[in-house]
């Protein structure tokens, strides 16, 4: 397949349409507005449809209720944006409903900034609506892997029943680079007989509904979803590790500062240092046991996470470390990206601080 | 035996949760009886609200989406947007409707979407145990406005079927009751016309219904019906607000 130049989030949006997506509801924020722009103009070429919502919180319901209805369905936004959705994901995962949300990152907190952030990861991570539940989260690091994702989300969110969320910095949103489309199969998309579609008279009517106001059933729908996220953990978990052998510094990043510390590696290497990445794809769930058994090896020193926040990742990072090794921290945040001179410093900080 | 009255074939069997004398139930049950007698019924899905009649998805007949209080307008875009042949209905309070769903009901109006909101103005919060809604008449009372609904503080009530009547997208906006058996059939007619609009595809249709709140109006149900009558009434006027099929 030839290679085309995509901005990513027009890609990101083409990729959806691949993926079967025919249904998107958003509200404009800037770093992410190619894409509901993107959708607006290419979604009634293929019968699918795009709906401006009055808000976040108006588009996210939109969603829930399309979703409900069977549909493959999208939406994206921006940091504050993402913000407003919080009531309706809590609400599609209680309901156990399947959706793609995209958050193209920025600065924060309130307006924050439009340059590019990681500062919700721990809203992305932890849920940052009420109740017990967990969102799919992935990172994507080049426009390539953002669209190989959007099949994959929606592939994860049909699997499980349960909202994915694109989390990527607006550095990815925003640059151009070499896509290669995949073939994508559309037609074996799985049957929702849980959907309301109405009953035509063939069964009992489908209800979709997050309340349980009696606390043992409550109780079992909680363990039930708890069920499924640790089949996601045990099932579902994506990372790349780039460990050389004497690796004695180990970069925990995403996103486009994964990129920025393999750059770093490489000052480092010239230096005489071996550094390797270890690039989580799936934030939640977060390969734990993965880099734990990384940071356990001899030859490892230190470990440094690489963030476009104050620190949020790194409590995922300390948590899989889990003591074995000291864990340093290169962050950035407002928009400021960091340099790979920079994270290349923060991991000599890191070995001082280790010897 | 002749069958002179039975229930709605539209309604489950589940048991209703409502106090005596409100009047949640018998809009129910015009609403189930306009989908079955136009035979939309099996090809229905319904939303309900958050709000005394949370548990609707349990009582209509047919497909249901529980909504978060107020966006059920907008969960309704979604299905409707899916499901562009299928009739599609939201069912909603005051609080639900006017206050914390304001901006859903108005712009699902806008936009046309060809859904019918069956909204229930009780003049305050039922489930949450009578706090101030914005149809609160002025000088009622409420556990957030013990004293009365002060206008210099809070301002006057809003009339939704009257706003909705304004907006081009709406093709169908009327305020009815059901405190006697005239105004039910009227109510009736009112809510059976809006699902012949939306199968019809003329636009969003939105019917107000003055219900009772016996509990936290502190009322007995006789009395709560004639407090609809002499004052909820003199505050909200029964009436058609728009109807596209009327234009002169
Ligand atoms: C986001 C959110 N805020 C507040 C509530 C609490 N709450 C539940 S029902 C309700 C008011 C319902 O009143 P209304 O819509 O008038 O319906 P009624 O009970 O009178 O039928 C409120 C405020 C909630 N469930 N969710
Ligand atoms: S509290 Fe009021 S609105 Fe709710 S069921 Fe009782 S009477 Fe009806």
């Amino acid at each position: 397949m030839k290679k085309e130049l995509w901005k990513g989030n027009e890609a990101i949006a083409e990729a959806a349409i691949r993926a079967g997506c025919r249904h998107f509801f958003g509200y404009p924020i800037t770093p992410q507005n190619e894409i509901p722009e993107y959708m607006s103009l290419h979604m009634p070429k293929v019968g699918g449809v795009f709906v401006q919502a009055e808000s976040e919180v108006a588009a996210i319901n939109m969603v829930y209720g399309a979703a409900g209805s069977g549909a493959r369905v999208m939406t994206s936004s921006s940091s504050p944006g993402i913000s407003l959705k919080q009531e309706g994901i809590s609400y599609l995962a209680g309901a156990e409903l399947p959706c793609l949300i995209v958050n193209i990152m920025r600065g924060g907190p309130g307006l924050g900034t439009i340059q590019p952030a990681q500062a919700d990861y721990y809203q992305a991570t932890r849920g940052g609506g009420n109740g017990d539940y967990r969102v799919i989260v992935l990172a994507p690091a080049t426009i390539q892997e953002a669209c190989d994702q959007v099949r994959d989300g929606f592939d994860l969110a049909d699997k499980y029943r349960m909202p994915v969320m694109i989390l990527a910095d607006g550095m990815i949103g925003q640059m151009m680079e070499a896509v290669e489309w995949h073939d994508s199969k559309v037609d074996d998309l799985p049957e929702k007989a849980w959907a309301t579609t109405g009953t035509k008279g063939q069964r009992k009517p489908n209800i979709i509904n997050s309340l349980f106001i009696d606390p043992n059933e409550s109780e079992n729908h909680n363990l039930k979803l708890n069920r499924k996220y640790e089949e996601v953990k045990a099932n579902e978990i994506r990372y790349e590790a780039d460990i050389p052998e004497d690796c004695e510094v180990v970069f925990v990043a995403y996103g486009t500062p994964a990129r920025l510390a393999r750059a770093a590696v490489r000052v480092l290497k010239e230096e005489g240092i071996n550094a390797g990445l270890f690039r989580p794809i799936t934030l939640w769930p977060f390969p734990e046991r993965e880099l734990h058994e990384i940071a356990k090896r001899d030859s490892v020193k230190a470990v440094v996470a690489v963030e476009m926040s104050m620190g949020q990742m790194i409590d995922d990072v300390k948590i899989a470390v889990n003591g074995v090794k000291p864990v340093g921290f290169c962050g950035k945040a407002g928009g400021i990206v960091p340099t790979p001179r920079e994270v290349a410093d923060a991991a000599k900080d890191a070995l001082k601080g280790a010897r | 035996m002749a069958v002179v009255y039975q229930k709605s074939t539209g309604l489950t069997d589940v048991e209703m949760h409502y106090c005596p004398g409100c009047t949640h139930g018998v809009i129910h049950k015009l609403v189930a009886d306009a989908l079955v007698e136009l035979d939309l019924l099996d090809n229905t899905v319904g939303v309900a609200p958050v709000g005394c009649s949370v548990f609707a998805y349990n009582y209509f007949n047919c497909d249901m989406h529980e909504a978060a209080h107020g966006r059920a307008p907008a969960v309704a875009t979604g299905i409707k947007r899916v499901l562009p042949d299928n009739t599609v209905f939201t069912y909603q309070g005051d609080g639900d409707l006017a206050a914390i769903g304001t901006a859903e009901v108005i712009h699902a109006a806008m936009r046309g979407e060809s859904i019918t909101t069956i909204f229930v103005n009780n003049a305050i919060y039922g489930m949450t145990g009578g706090q101030m809604a914005p149809t609160t008449l002025v000088g009622q009372k409420a556990t957030t406005a013990p004293l009365g609904r002060d206008q210099a503080h809070y301002g006057q009530p809003l009339h939704m079927a009257e706003m909705i009547g304004l907006i081009g997208g709406a093709a169908y906006s009327t305020r009815v009751t059901v405190v006697d058996m005239p105004n039910m059939m009227k109510a009736r007619n009112a809510i059976k016309k809006a699902f012949q609009m939306q199968r019809e595809k003329k636009g969003f249709t939105f019917v107000e219904v003055l219900s009772t709140c016996p509990t936290n109006w502190g009322l007995t149900p006789v009395q709560s019906l004639s407090w609809v009558k002499d004052t909820m009434m003199q505050e909200f006027p029964l009436g058609v607000f728009k109807d596209i099929d009327k234009k002169e």
